[in-house]
This record gives C-alpha cells, sequence and structure tokens, in this order.
C-alpha cells in the first residue's frame, strides 16, 4: 500500500539506528540518550499501531508500558536474577492486562475509549502507588540491576557496557517493529486499515470489527509492555510514574508530532520529544512547555507531523 | 424457495414508524426494485435485511435461515452484501486498495498476518476482473475519494460484488449519476443479473431504470407495502399511481 515506507526511508532510518552510539558523542548527546530515543520510540510506534493505523485512540499505554517495566524489575529483583525472564513476565503481564481490558472496551468508540483506556490506566497507576509493600509505592522498585545476558557459549554485559545494551535493546526493537510492518502489510493489517478509513465499509465487507480492534489493542499493548521492560531494564528502576496518565499522553504526543499515519512517524517524534527533553531540561524547569509549544506549532501546520512534510517535499 | 424472505417487519423510532408490518419474500434469480417516495422506509427497510439494526418486531430469513438476530458481518458471511445511499467506502485508499481488502476478505484471509504468493496471484487477478468490470481499470492507482462520484458508487458495487453474494442490496445505486454514468450502471447491474443469475433488491428513483431492470416491484409508502407486483401491473396500479408514479411525473 502507498503509505508504507519508501525503501529509502526505511535503510536511511536502519543505517542511523545501527550507527548510533558511534557519533552521539560528536553531536553532544551520549549513548544512554540514543537508547532513550529507542525504547520510548518503540512505545510511540506500538501506540500508533492502534491510532494510525486501526484509527482508534487510547489515552491509557501507559498502563501496559508499566506493567511491562514493573514485570521485568520485579522478576528480576525477586524471583530470578535474569533480563530475558524479566522482559518476557514484563510483557506477557501488559500483554495479559490487555486482553482482558481490551474486551471490556472494544465497543466503545472516538472520546469514550479514550477516557475509559485513561481510567483504566489510572486504577493501575494508584495500585503500583497505594501497594507500598509489594511496589515500593511512591518510591518504585529499586535495588536491582539489569542482569548480563548468558548465551551459554558468550556472556554479554548490558550493565557496564552501554553499548551492548543499545545494541541489545536494538534487536528487540528490531523484531518488534518487523513484526508490526509485516503485520500491517498483510491481510489482517488491511483490515485494519478498513476499520480506520470506513468502520461501517469494514463490517459490511464481513469483518467483524469489535474482534479486530481487540486484537489490534492487544498487539499494541504487548509491544507497548516491550518498550516498558526496555525502559526499566535501562533505568535499573521503575516508578509510578511509568503507569501515569501523562506518560500516556507523551507517547500520544509522540506519535502525532512525528505523523500517525506514517510507520516511522512515531520514532521520529520520540527522537525530538527525548532529544528537546534531555536539552531544554538542562536549561529550565519548564521543559514541557517547549515541548508543549512545538507540538501546537506542528499540529497547526503540519497535521501529518514531521515526518508527513519530509515525505511530501521528498516525494511529491 | 424463496432466498430472502421478511415476515412482517417492523422499526419503530420513537413514535415514527418508519417501517410497519412490511412482508416480502424475494425468488432467487430475480431482480426486485423498491421505490417509493422519499421518508418512505425503504432506506430503513435495508437495514433491517442488512443487520445494521434490527427490526423492533417480524422476522427475517435468508436461505431458510432465521437471521433476525445476526450480526451484518455474520449475514456478510452467509452471501448478503450491500451498498448505501451515501456511498462508504475507504475514500484514503486507491481503488485497487479498496477492491484488495474486499477481496481477501471474502477469501477468508482477514486474520491472515501473511499472505501466500500462490494466494497472492489469485487475488491480484481477482482484483483485476473486478476493476475491469467496473470500468476502473485506468483509474486503479488513484485515491478513491478523488474519483468521480460515479466511479465511488461503482466502486463500492464492485467492492460488494467481490464478496460473491448471494443477495446483493443495492440502495439508489444511481443517485446523482449523470446521464452516462446511470446508464453504465443500468448496464452493469442487467449484465449481473442476466449473466449471472444474481439476485438483487435494489431502492431506485429513476423509473427508467426501475422499469428497464426489475422483474417486480415493491411499492412502499410511509412503512407499509402500498403494491407489489410486476413494472406493468405496477404500472396500471391506480393507487400507486396516486400516491408516488403520478407526482413523480
Ligand atoms: N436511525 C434513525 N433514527 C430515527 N429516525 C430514522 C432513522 N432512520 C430513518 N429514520 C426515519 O425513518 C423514516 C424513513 O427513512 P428512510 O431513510 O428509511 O426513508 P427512505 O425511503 O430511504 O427515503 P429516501 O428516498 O429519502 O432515501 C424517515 O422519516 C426518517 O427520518
Ligand atoms: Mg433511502
Amino acid at each position: 500500500m502507498k503509505r508504507v515506507p519508501a525503501v529509502a526511508w526505511t535503510g536511511l532510518i536502519w543505517l542511523v539506528l545501527l550507527t548510533m552510539p558511534y557519533w552521539m558523542r560528536a553531536v553532544g548527546g551520549y549513548t544512554e540518550l540514543a537508547s532513550r530515543v529507542l525504547v520510548l520510540g518503540l512505545a510511540a510506534m506500538s501506540l500508533n499501531f492502534l491510532l494510525g493505523f486501526t484509527g482508534v485512540l487510547s489515552f491509557g499505554h501507559a498502563a501496559y508500558f508499566g506493567l511491562g517495566a514493573y514485570g521485568a524489575a520485579m522478576t528480576i529483583k525477586y524471583i530470578a536474577p535474569s533480563t530475558p525472564l524479566g522482559i518476557l513476565v514484563g510483557v506477557a503481564t501488559g500483554t495479559l492486562a490487555a486482553m482482558v481490558i481490551g474486551a471490556l472496551i472494544a465497543r466503545l468508540r472516538g472520546v469514550y475509549f479514550a477516557m475509559v483506556t485513561i481510567a483504566f490506566g489510572q486504577v493501575f497507576y494508584f495500585i503500583a502507588f497505594r501497594w507500598n509493600s509489594v511496589t515500593g509505592g511512591d518510591d518504585g522498585v529499586t535495588g536491582w540491576k539489569r542482569q548480563a545476558l548468558d548465551l551459554g557459549l558468550a556472556k554479554i554485559d548490558l550493565l557496564g557496557n552501554d553499548k551492548a545494551f543499545y545494541y541489545f535493546i536494538l534487536a528487540c526493537f528490531a523484531i518488534a517493529v518487523t513484526l508490526m510492518w509485516l503485520l500491517l502489510r498483510s491481510p489482517f493489517g488491511r483490515t485494519l486499515l478498513a476499520i480506520r478509513e470506513n468502520e461501517r465499509r469494514a463490517r459490511f465487507l464481513g469483518v467483524p470489527v469489535e474482534r479486530h480492534i481487540w486484537l489490534s489493542f492487544v498487539i499494541s499493548c504487548c509491544f507497548v509492555s516491550l518498550a516498558g521492560t526496555l525502559y526499566a531494564l535501562l533505568n535499573n528502576f521503575t516508578d509510578p510514574r511509568a503507569l501515569r496518565w501523562d506518560q500516556s499522553g507523551n507517547f500520544v504526543i509522540m506519535a502525532v508530532l512525528g505523523g500517525m499515519r506514517s510507520f516511522w512517524g512515531p520514532l521520529i517524534g520520540a527522537a525530538i520529544f527525548v532529544v528537546l527533553q534531555d536539552y531544554v531540561s538542562s536549561h529550565t524547569e519548564n521543559w514541557m512547555s517547549f515541548i508543549g509549544l512545538f507540538f501546537v506549532l506542528v499540529v497547526l501546520f503540519f497535521p501529518r507531523g514531521v515526518l508527513g512534510i519530509l515525505r511530501r517535499k521528498g516525494m511529491a | 424457495m424463496s432466498l430472502l424472505v421478511v415476515e412482517n417487519a417492523t422499526r419503530r423510532f420513537g413514535s415514527l414508524v418508519a417501517v410497519d408490518a412490511v412482508s416480502m419474500s424475494v425468488a432467487p434469480g430475480e431482480l426486485r426494485a423498491i421505490i417509493g417516495p422519499n421518508g418512505a422506509g425503504k432506506t430503513t427497510f435495508f437495514n433491517l435485511i442488512s443487520g445494521f439494526f434490527p427490526p423492533t418486531s417480524g422476522r427475517i430469513l435468508f436461505s431458510g435461515t432465521d437471521v433476525t438476530r445476526l450480526s451484518p458481518e455474520r449475514r456478510v458471511g452467509m452471501g448478503m452484501a450491500r451498498t448505501f445511499q451515501i456511498t462508504e467506502i475507504f475514500p484514503e485508499l486507491t481503488a485497487r486498495e479498496n477492491l484488495r481488502i474486499a477481496v481477501e476478505v471474502a477469501s477468508g484471509l482477514r486474520r491472515s498476518p501473511w499472505l501466500r504468493g500462490h494466494a497472492n496471484a489469485q487475488i491480484r487477478e481477482r482484483i483485476e476482473v473486478l476493476l475491469d468490470m467496473g470500468g476502473l481499470t485506468p483509474k486503479a492507482d488513484r485515491l478513491v475519494g478523488e474519483l468521480p462520484h460515479g466511479d465511488q458508487r461503482t466502486a463500492e458495487i464492485m467492492m460488494a460484488l467481490a464478496l460473491k453474494p448471494r443477495l446483493l442490496l443495492l440502495d439508489e445505486p444511481t443517485a446523482g449519476m449523470g446521464d452516462q454514468e446511470t446508464h453504465d450502471i443500468t448496464q452493469l447491474i442487467r449484465k449481473l443479473h442476466k449473466d449471472q443469475q444474481l439476485t438483487i433488491v435494489l431502492i431506485e428513483h429513476d423509473m427508467r431504470v426501475v422499469f428497464h431492470l426489475a422483474d417486480r416491484i415493491t411499492v412502499l409508502a410511509e412503512g407499509a407495502v402500498l403494491g407489489e407486483g410486476t413494472p406493468n401491473e405496477i404500472a396500471r396500479d391506480e393507487r400507486v399511481q396516486a400516491a408516488y408514479l403520478g407526482k413523480a411525473a
């Protein structure tokens, strides 16, 4: 389909991602910043699977991001010091919660869907915040660290070697993003576009719309909880802010900023977001108002997001 | 046996009785036209048949099965396809993509996360046949929302046909079309009916089209059946003339 990224774009983006740790310093960044771009980019792209390619706005994706983060953190801290197991448990927790909640809300549309996703998100936030004895409450889950990756033949030090950890994240990112890309190009993916474009027509072609929205929601949440697990690993820490509503809002901002009709747009949006946050917050406390201003300008003048502008210039 | 049987279907909206105890049965291979003044309840009747909403009372049977409470997508699965009075397509996708979605869903691939080369080849072929049948081949790669109105309506009909329906419901297929487009669509419908023995129910205001195509005509007025018969019988029916044809002429 037309909106699937051109080969050139895809190649360029992979090239940038593959080399990022080697030139980050030269442009005033650091490897952890690059890792943040990947992790939040994955979260925004996962959200966009639902938002941009199914046409359903969730304002509560931080819940699944946070469940992933808590799942990974608590597994490594309490159950077994294994990074892959932490990721597995985190993703399973987030996905399972999405299956249940998705089934409850797949009938809702538009602003009602968005409101209910916020509400469920806040439920998880308050559980994490209040249930001190288990979640550590406001202080979060501390006192654990991501573990080396044991591949049998070799051990990869993810903790001390931040480049190695970056490439570990990139590998997870690549798997997730490739799966999403393949899904969107499949007959199933096209039924999601159909729902976005015209729900009534989709239904009267024989697509069980609610079931497909549910599937899309679960897939989206599965990948966002993967991003959540990586986020906890990156910080060696997680706290209730990972699943608060403003985190959900940030994902939406990233997706819209970068361009929610394009596959890579949310990654670009996340990069802008992370870099602005890093740069502006070192100068002023009010970094969010800069993001806000930038967001409003983009939405007003370039409703298709940053990638939408580049795309039009490059291809028209 | 009738392909479609409607028994005493009634639909109320508050105090308004939009469809009032309407019964109708359509034989396989028949082309039935439904006519009636604006607000007669024709579209509402279609909505009951296709499952857009359930009737307040009454029953709908499709090839012998009671479908009254079935979802629209289940009815589509059983072979019922429809178009809408106001075109319902995927405007920001190309004509070819619109048809691809319809063909893939019809091929039972809607949940498939991949597409094998062989299946894809068959799907492509089917898309091209449909594009050609609708005269859309030269415009296949343009966004369907940017095509002329007539082409959009044709695209919607082709999407319905992609489902290989046993019953095709068309709500004013020629609405808003120019003379040439009306002629083309009429020819297409006639061909589907004559060559493929497709069972069609269509709502239509254009009497030339109705009398050219229909095997039988059902006249609705104020939600109720005013008359039913062959085009000749309807043309002679005085009540119908008084209520509808007279005014239209
Ligand atoms: N969803 C609805 N809610 C309330 N009233 C409705 C609804 N749908 C239709 N009606 C009413 O039912 C009556 C029949 O409408 P319907 O659209 O079925 O007429 P129609 O015969 O298709 O007319 P037209 O030739 O103008 O398309 C009208 O009075 C209309 O206002
Ligand atoms: Mg109507």
